[in-house]
């Protein structure tokens, strides 16, 4: 009876996880096959163009207004330690890089899975469930280069473009409470900002980086629209695992680059 | 028709937004402008200890940067550290026995070159070698020397 219990325990993490592994291999023959269809995308540059719309510009309110007060904040907390040591013309550095190097790059990122991530895996899987993309297949369009390709390229393109537009966004939050409230010498400021900022090392590897991110968030969201199971339930699944998953893939990744270029 | 137009002037400012913002990144907030190449000429000198300077530390005058630093490596020679320098062709008209010393900017700050001026009428030109030099100042050595000389007095 109780051996009985313990086996079903041990067959229970078994077939956990294999169906971890299942899906995993599925996830590779899905990126696979979606690599080939990519380049469609530039050639329905109409569906490309209303995807970075549904992708960038809706996520624009969201991703400025965290930026502006992640910048703040920032600020605030190093200027409250740098005035102690009298050097609190370097709460500038210390915005700029922390934002450039990490913050901007991975908070965007994390944002972008619960705006847009979320949101297209909802829709992919609300179209799997309706029987949409089969319909698709019936009438000869391949739904990979009409419905994922310019999904991918869009969140590709899009969230670079974000984390530019949230690390500005962060610096000019710092730059009004540092030069504007707490009366940090505004040329000092700028200064030693430019001194210590390097544009390869810092601006580019950050840039670098989010693209990094961009084609993890876009291929497990798009995956796990594709792979749900087609009901409410499964949908909502699905959507929960695509940011529980890109959230946590975007920091181990982060990491992982960290150490590549900043070591 | 109408609300494909709307979408695309979204994203038209979208892509506006964004490069504006690279721009404001790369001129105000990083150093891109002075990537610009400027065009330099190289001068060496033999240090016993360079510290922590680093590639692309500047190399000052009186304070004003003049140039940076472009190469460290260890003289096959005289095993002493080779530091070679980028100093801007404007400032062409250095004399060659100037000198150089490895500096701290503040308590704590970053090294950099300092050069002092001397009095030759021949300046430096690229491919010279500067003779005088004063190594960095290593601060546990600072101490050792402090410790030992303290306590050679307290056992007198």
């Amino acid at each position: 009876m109780n051996r009985q219990s313990i086996m079903n325990w041990v067959a229970s993490i078994g077939s956990r996880v294999l169906s971890m592994f299942a899906s995993l291999g599925r996830m590779a023959l899905f990126v696979l096959s979606l690599v080939p269809a990519i380049p469609y995308s530039f050639y329905r540059v109409e569906l490309l163009v209303k995807q970075v719309y549904v992708a960038g510009v809706l996520s624009l309110p969201i991703i400025l207004t965290a930026g502006l007060f992640v910048g703040m904040v920032l600020t605030l907390q190093g200027y409250n330690v740098l005035v102690d040591y009298n050097s609190e013309e370097a709460v500038g550095t210390m915005t700029a890089l922390s934002l450039l190097r990490e913050l901007g790059p991975v908070v965007t990122a994390l944002l972008f899975a619960g705006r847009a991530g979320s949101a297209l895996t909802a829709e992919i899987g609300l179209m799997r469930s309706t029987e949409q993309i089969s319909a698709l297949e019936m009438m000869a369009v391949d739904p990979l280069k009409f419905i994922f390709a310019p999904r991918f390229t869009a969140a590709f393109i899009t969230l670079p473009m974000l984390t530019l537009l949230f690390i500005a966004m962060a610096i000019l939050g710092g730059y009004l409470v540092a030069v504007g409230w707490l009366g940090v010498d505004e040329g000092s400021f700028w200064s030693q900002m430019q001194a210590s900022v390097d544009w390869r090392e810092d601006v580019i590897n950050g840039v670098i980086k989010s693209i990094a991110f961009a084609a993890l968030i876009a291929i497990i969201a798009l995956y796990q629209g594709f792979d749900a199971i087609p009901t409410s339930e499964g949908v909502s699944n699905a959507t929960t695992r695509t940011v529980v998953h890109s959230s946590l893939g975007v920091l181990g990744l982060d990491f992982i680059l960290t150490t590549m270029m900043f070591s | 028709m109408k609300r494909q137009l709307k979408v695309e002037i979204w994203v038209g400012a979208f892509v506006l937004m964004t490069l504006v913002s690279l721009a404001v990144i790369a001129l105000q907030v990083s150093n891109f402008n002075s990537w610009k190449a400027q065009s330099s000429y190289q001068v060496s000198a033999l240090f016993d200890n360079i510290g922590g300077l680093k590639v692309r530390a500047p190399i000052k005058i009186s304070g004003v940067v003049v140039g940076r630093v472009s190469d460290i490596s260890v003289d096959q020679r005289t095993y002493k550290a080779r530091v070679t320098m980028d100093i801007f062709s404007e400032y062409n008209d250095l004399p060659i026995d100037s000198s150089g010393s490895i500096l701290t900017s503040g308590l704590l700050g970053d090294q950099y070159v300092g050069l002092v001026i001397g009095g030759d009428e021949e300046v430096l030109k690229s491919g010279d070698q500067l003779d005088l030099t004063q190594s960095a100042i290593v601060l546990e050595d600072l101490i050792g020397q402090f410790l030992v000389k303290f306590s050679g007095d307290s056992s007198k």
